[in-house]
C-alpha cells in the first residue's frame, strides 16, 4: 500500500465494568489512508461508536495502540490529546450540537480561534468561506438555534472543517436528516475526501449511505467481521 | 487582540443570561454594601472612641503609684515575710520633675510633654458639696493634648492662663451645684485649704463620670490647694508620634524613670475590649452575609453548567482542555462577581454618605462614621475573591464532564 496512513489501530480491545464485565471492543485492528471514505455499520450494540470514540481520542480507557497520523496517540495525556483533537479531528454528531446561544459564523470559528493559527479576522474570513461551501454563507449571522436540522448539520460540518483536519468523524451524521438533507451531507462528505483529501470515518445505520463509501466495515459483537473495499486506486 | 475565546465565550454566555447574571451579582452587591457599611461604622466608632479617650486620657502617663512595704533584706533560704504590709508612699508627686520632664522631652518618639498637678478636692456652693479632681494645668499645653477647647460649652479656656482664681468645670458639675459662668465656686482641698474660684468656661465630654468631678485649674493654685512648693508636679503627661504603638514607647520610656509609665491603652482596657469585640463580630457577620452571596454564585454556575453539558463536551470534543473550561466559568463567576463588587462598593459609599450626615446631637454631634479606603479595598478584594472561589468549584467539576458520557445519550 502506497498511500499515506492516517490512522492506524493495533489489536484495539476495551471493556465495559457497567452493569458487569463486557468485552465490548476486541482486537480491532484497521489503517484508514488518506482521503478515504469510510463508513462504519453493524447492528445496534456492535460495539461500532464506542471504537468512534476510542478513535477520537476522546475515549482512552482501551487496550491496544492508537495512531493519529504518524503519532501514537495511546498514553498521551488529555491536555495532549485535546490539542490534538483541536488540529486533526473535525467531529459531526448525529445532533448536530452547536453552541445555541452563539451565531453560526462563531460556532464555526470557534475551533479556530481555540487552534489559535489564523488572526481573528483570517478565521473569520475561512468560515465565511465554509459556509459558503456548505450553502450556508446567508445565514452565518443568525443565532445557531434559528436554523432548521438539516442546516444547523452543515454548520456543524463547517465547524469540523474549519482546522483542515486530516480527519472527519460521524457519529450517524445523517441520522437524524430527511433524505434530501442526508443526501447534500454525504456529497459534502464525497466532495472533501476525493477533492480534498481528508479522510472521513463515519458510523451509520444507513445502508444506502455506506454502500456509497469507498470501504465499509462491518461490526458485530465488537469485532470486525467484514471489510467490503470498494475503493481502489 | 488576542483575548482568548475562553473569555469570549464566558462573555456570551454572560451577555445571553442577563438576568441570571443580576441575580447572582445581586447576592454580592448587598454582601459588600453590608461590609462597606457595617466596617465604616466600626471604623467611626473606633476612631470616635479613640479620639474621645484622648479628651481625657493622655498618649503615656508618668506618675508615683503606690507601693507596698518590703522587706529591706533577705535572710539565707528564709522567706522574709512582712505581715500586714502597709502603702509606704508619703506623697505622690514626683521628686526632680522638671528634669524628668527634660529627659522625657529629648525621647524622639514623644511629641509633646506636660506636668499637672492633680488634687483632690470637693466643689461646695453654700450647702452642697460635690467631690472632685482639679487638674492643675498649663491651659495652653493642656488644650493642646486633650483638645478641650472642642469640649467647651460656654466660656473661655484661655482666662485659666492669667487668671490664678479661674476654673473650668465640668457640666456635670455646674448642674449638681447649679452654677454658671462667672458665678463664684468655693474649692476645698484634702488639705483643708480653701479657696473662691471664679467660673469661667464649662466643658462636657461625653463621659459622665468625668463631667460631675473634673475640673482645671492654673498649676499654680493646684499647688497651692496641695499646700506644695512649685517643683510640686503629680504626673507627667507625654503625647507620641503613633498613639496606636502607645505600649511600645511606654516600655522604652520605662527605661529612664523609675516612677511608672501608664499608657492610654492601659488606662481604656475596658473600653477598648468593646471596641475590639465590635470589631470582631462585624468581619464575621458581613463574612456570613458574603458566603450567602457566594452561594447564589454557585448555585446559578451549577445550574449553568448542568443546562450546557453538551455545549461543554462538544467544547471538548473540539479541542478544548480541561483547564479551558474552568476558565470559562471561572471567568463568568469572575464577571459576575467584579459587577456586584463593583454596585456594592457603590451603594455602599452611598449608605456611609448619607450616615455622615445624620447629626446625632452633642457631644457626638454628626454620625462618627467616614470613608475608609482600607474598608473599600478589602471590601474590593473580597468581593472578587469569594465570587472566583465560589465559581471554582462548579467550574471544576464542568471540567470533568467526560464528554463520552454526553454523547452516548
Amino acid at each position: 500500500m502506497n498511500r499515506d496512513i492516517i490512522l492506524k489501530t493495533i489489536g484495539l480491545g476495551k471493556y465495559f465494568h457497567e452493569p458487569q464485565k463486557f468485552k465490548a471492543l476486541d482486537d480491532i485492528s484497521f489503517e484508514v489512508s488518506k482521503g478515504e471514505f469510510l463508513t462504519i455499520v453493524g447492528k445496534s450494540g456492535c460495539g461500532k461508536s464506542t471504537m468512534l470514540y476510542c478513535l477520537s481520542t476522546m475515549d482512552t480507557d482501551y487496550e491496544g495502540e492508537l495512531y493519529i497520523g504518524n503519532e501514537k496517540a495511546t498514553g498521551k495525556s488529555t491536555d495532549k490529546l485535546a490539542t490534538l483533537r483541536n488540529e486533526n479531528i473535525g467531529f459531526v454528531f448525529q445532533f448536530h450540537y452547536l453552541l445555541p446561544e452563539f451565531s453560526c459564523l462563531k460556532n464555526v470559528m470557534i475551533p479556530a480561534l481555540k487552534l489559535g493559527k489564523y488572526s481573528e479576522e483570517e478565521v473569520e474570513s475561512r468560515a465565511y468561506q465554509k459556509l459558503e461551501m456548505l450553502g450556508l454563507k446567508d445565514q452565518a449571522l443568525k443565532e445557531a438555534s434559528k436554523l432548521s436540522g438539516g442546516q444547523q448539520q452543515r454548520v456543524a460540518i463547517a465547524r469540523a472543517l474549519i482546522n483542515d483536519p486530516a480527519i472527519i468523524m460521524g457519529d450517524e451524521p445523517t441520522g437524524n436528516l430527511d433524505s434530501k438533507n442526508a443526501q447534500i451531507v454525504f456529497d459534502i462528505f464525497k466532495q472533501l475526501s476525493h477533492d480534498f483529501g481528508q479522510s472521513i470515518i463515519a458510523v451509520t445505520h444507513d445502508n444506502d449511505f455506506a454502500k456509497a463509501s469507498d470501504r465499509t466495515i462491518e461490526m458485530a459483537d465488537g469485532k470486525i467481521i467484514d471489510h467490503h473495499k470498494i475503493f481502489e486506486l | 487582540m488576542k483575548l482568548s475565546v475562553n473569555y469570549e465565550i464566558a462573555s456570551t454566555h454572560i451577555l445571553t443570561r442577563k438576568k441570571q447574571t443580576l441575580v447572582a451579582a445581586m447576592g454580592v452587591t448587598i454582601g459588600i454594601a453590608l461590609y462597606i457599611f457595617s466596617n465604616s461604622i466600626v471604623s467611626g466608632f473606633g476612631v470616635y472612641s479613640k479620639s474621645n479617650m484622648f479628651k481625657s486620657a493622655p498618649h503615656l502617663r508618668i506618675y508615683n503609684k503606690d507601693k507596698v512595704s518590703q522587706p529591706l533584706f533577705t535572710s539565707g533560704n528564709n522567706v522574709v515575710v512582712i505581715r500586714n504590709p502597709k502603702i509606704t508612699t508619703l506623697t505622690n508627686n514626683i521628686v526632680n520633675p522638671f528634669t524628668l520632664l527634660k529627659d522625657v522631652k529629648t525621647e524622639v518618639y514623644i511629641t509633646f510633654a506636660a506636668p499637672q498637678v492633680n488634687v483632690d478636692m470637693f466643689y461646695i456652693n453654700g450647702k452642697s458639696q460635690l467631690k472632685g479632681v482639679g487638674n492643675g494645668v498649663n491651659i495652653l499645653e493642656a488644650d493642646a493634648m486633650f483638645n478641650i477647647q472642642s469640649t467647651m460649652l460656654a466660656g473661655n479656656l484661655e482666662t485659666l492662663t492669667s487668671d490664678l482664681n479661674a476654673i473650668v468645670i465640668g457640666s456635670g458639675v455646674a448642674e449638681k451645684l447649679n452654677v454658671g459662668i462667672d458665678d463664684n465656686l468655693t474649692v476645698s482641698s484634702a488639705q483643708g485649704v480653701r479657696k473662691i474660684m471664679r467660673i469661667v468656661g464649662i466643658f462636657s465630654t461625653s463621659n459622665k463620670g468625668v463631667d460631675e468631678s473634673k475640673s482645671y485649674i492654673h498649676i499654680s493654685t493646684a499647688q497651692q490647694l496641695a499646700q506644695q512648693s512649685s517643683d510640686y508636679v503629680t504626673d507627667i503627661y507625654a503625647s507620641v508620634s503613633n498613639p496606636d504603638e502607645a505600649e511600645i514607647y511606654a516600655t522604652q520610656l520605662q527605661e529612664i524613670t523609675t516612677y511608672d509609665v501608664e499608657d492610654w491603652k492601659a488606662a481604656n482596657a475596658d473600653q477598648l475590649a468593646q471596641d475590639n469585640m465590635l470589631g470582631t463580630m462585624t468581619p464575621l457577620i458581613s463574612f456570613s452575609i458574603m458566603l450567602v452571596a457566594a452561594f447564589g454564585i454557585y448555585n446559578i454556575l451549577n445550574m449553568t453548567i448542568t443546562q450546557k453539558m453538551n455545549d461543554i463536551a462538544i467544547l471538548k470534543a473540539n479541542g478544548f482542555k480541561g483547564k479551558d473550561i474552568i476558565r470559562i466559568f471561572v471567568s463568568e463567576a469572575f464577571i459576575m462577581g467584579f459587577i456586584g463588587t463593583l454596585l456594592g462598593l457603590t451603594i455602599g459609599f452611598i449608605l456611609v454618605s448619607i450616615m455622615q450626615t445624620v447629626y446625632i446631637g452633642p457631644p457626638i454631634g454628626y454620625f462618627p462614621i467616614f470613608h475608609d479606603p482600607n474598608v473599600y479595598a478589602t471590601g474590593a478584594v473580597f468581593g472578587l475573591v469569594v465570587s472566583l472561589g465560589a465559581g471554582y468549584f462548579p467550574a471544576r467539576k464542568a471540567s470533568r464532564i467526560d464528554p463520552i458520557e454526553i454523547f452516548r445519550k
